[in-house]
């Protein structure tokens, strides 16, 4: 164990950030990891910002500018709202986020996934990932943990998907990036956002499905002693 | 109408004892005294047509023009002096496009009107500047469907069915209303436009006149231009034999 760990290194987000439509909305989803180098500063993070009542934003890389860049956006949509006299698009949500990103791209590491459901558009996603690009795409993955996930979801995505079926696809993706990703941890949270409102989910870290050689959690080595069976790692 | 300040007209900051700033009401005058400028909403969008009083025989036709776009979607027809509403067409495509480059949509034309409106009112706020002597009718078709504005050189700006501003506003109201704006096409509509311009131009004060008419409906797309020159003719046809027809009773 590293006993000179950076306890001052700035905190990032390892992160696996997703963002998926469906029929009728989207589905936002995220881990709960923010580390400090190799120490987790926060294992129950909320990486999924509102932004107005119908555009929330998830975040990855660094914690600080993913936040000041939301807090900003966050101002600047409550004007609009204000002087529109509606609830502001999720286009013009995404926009905003790209200007600041984009034009302070020398100072700011930020990948956001902005996505919403406004009245003329219905439910939308868009990508801007780290130099200020703006894509708006059918859905959208995020952070280091999404590596792990581009061919997942070449297979698993589907147009036109339930509800149900695109939040359980949100939350099968986070987890399977979780369990390769290090930098991506903790529990799962999800929001749903629709005609009807915003919705928020959250699934505890231990109650999420092993996947391929991940183990059952061990409190202890003494508990299993007192089993049937004591042998440890023979599952 | 004429009421005399006495005092408490020579600057736009000051008030006078009943409440009236003069000097806007002198402005408003200036667009009074210029050729008629109407817009009409109709079902499918919105239609505006200006009396262009030619001051002189030797202007081309189709110069000096009133009606300007701003953006894609929408348009402005001044009335008054013409180059203070140069300024303001100017200020509200500087608008339009600002509004563009940092929502990343075209500006609803509610926001149009409520910043032309601004600007127009700010001139009115300090002593070193003059109010704006012109009105503005400003037609858009948005997301929201077609909506069409007036502005006054007080900074007033209302949403209409039905606008006019100019010499004969108060005659081109009278037939705007006797018009069933909701079931008209902007089609049908440019024809009437065109009617109640000729029907209230005056013969014997002003000389000759020529029509100018822009719309945005569903029929241009929902694109601010010109009238298409053969609708434009058509209109004229039927305005003249319009007032053929009355002139015969």
């Amino acid at each position: 164990m590293d006993l000179n760990m950076d306890l001052n290194a700035p905190h990032s987000m390892g992160t696996t950030i997703i963002g998926v439509t469906y029929n009728g909305g989207v589905v936002l989803g995220a881990d709960s990891r923010t580390s400090t180098g190799m120490y987790v500063a926060n294992r129950a993070s909320d990486k999924i910002t509102q932004l107005t009542d119908n555009v929330y934003v998830c975040r990855s890389g660094s914690a600080a500018d993913s936040q000041l860049v939301s807090d900003y956006v966050r101002y600047f949509l409550h004007q609009h709202t204000i002087q529109l006299g509606q609830p502001a698009t999720v286009k013009v949500a995404a926009n905003l986020i790209r200007l600041i990103s984009y034009n302070n791209k020398n100072m700011l590491e930020t990948g956001l996934i902005v996505g919403g459901w406004d009245k003329y558009e219905g439910g939308k996603i868009y990508g801007i990932p780290l130099g200020g690009t703006l894509i708006e795409q059918p859905f959208a993955i995020g952070g280091s943990g999404s590596s792990y996930l581009y061919g997942f979801f070449d297979q698993a995505w589907k147009e036109g998907m339930t509800k149900d079926e695109a939040e359980q696809l949100v939350v099968k993706a986070v987890s399977l990036a979780i369990a390769r990703d290090g930098a991506s941890g903790g529990v799962v949270r999800t929001v749903v956002i629709n005609s009807e409102g915003v919705t928020r989910n959250f699934y505890p870290g231990d109650k999420l499905q092993l996947w391929h050689e991940e183990l059952e959690p061990q409190n202890s080595l003494l508990d299993i002693l007192n089993s049937p069976s004591p042998e440890p790692m023979n599952i | 109408m004429s009421s005399i300040g006495t005092g408490y007209d020579l600057s736009v900051t000051t008030f006078s004892p009943d409440g009236r700033v003069f000097q806007i009401e002198y402005a408003a005058k200036a667009v009074d005294n210029s050729g008629t400028v109407i817009g009409i909403r109709c079902k499918d969008g919105i239609v505006m047509g200006v009396e262009k009083l030619i001051a002189s025989k030797m202007m081309l036709p189709g110069s000096n023009r009133r009606i300007h776009s701003v953006n894609r979607h929408s348009g402005m027809a001044v009335a008054g002096l013409a180059a203070d509403g140069r300024q303001i067409v100017a200020r509200a495509k500087s608008e339009a496009t600002n509004y563009q480059s940092v929502y990343g949509e075209p500006i609803p034309v509610k926001e149009l009107a409520e910043r032309v409106a601004s600007y127009v009112h700010l001139c009115t706020l300090y002593w070193w500047l003059r109010p704006f002597g012109c009105g503005i009718i400003l037609g858009g078709y948005d997301r929201d469907g077609p909506q069409l504005y007036m502005v006054e050189p007080s900074g007033i700006s209302y949403r209409y069915f039905g606008a006019a501003i100019g010499k004969g506003k108060q005659a081109a109201k009278t037939e705007i209303e006797k018009l069933k704006l909701s079931e008209m096409t902007c089609r049908e509509g440019v024809i009437e436009v065109a009617k109640i311009i000729y029907k209230v131009h005056d013969e014997a004060k002003d000389k000759a006149f020529e029509l100018e008419m822009s719309w945005v409906c569903d029929e241009s797309k929902q694109q601010h231009q010109k009238v298409p020159g053969d609708l434009l003719e058509e209109a004229k046809a039927a305005a003249r034999t319009a007032l053929e027809e009355m002139d015969a009773d």
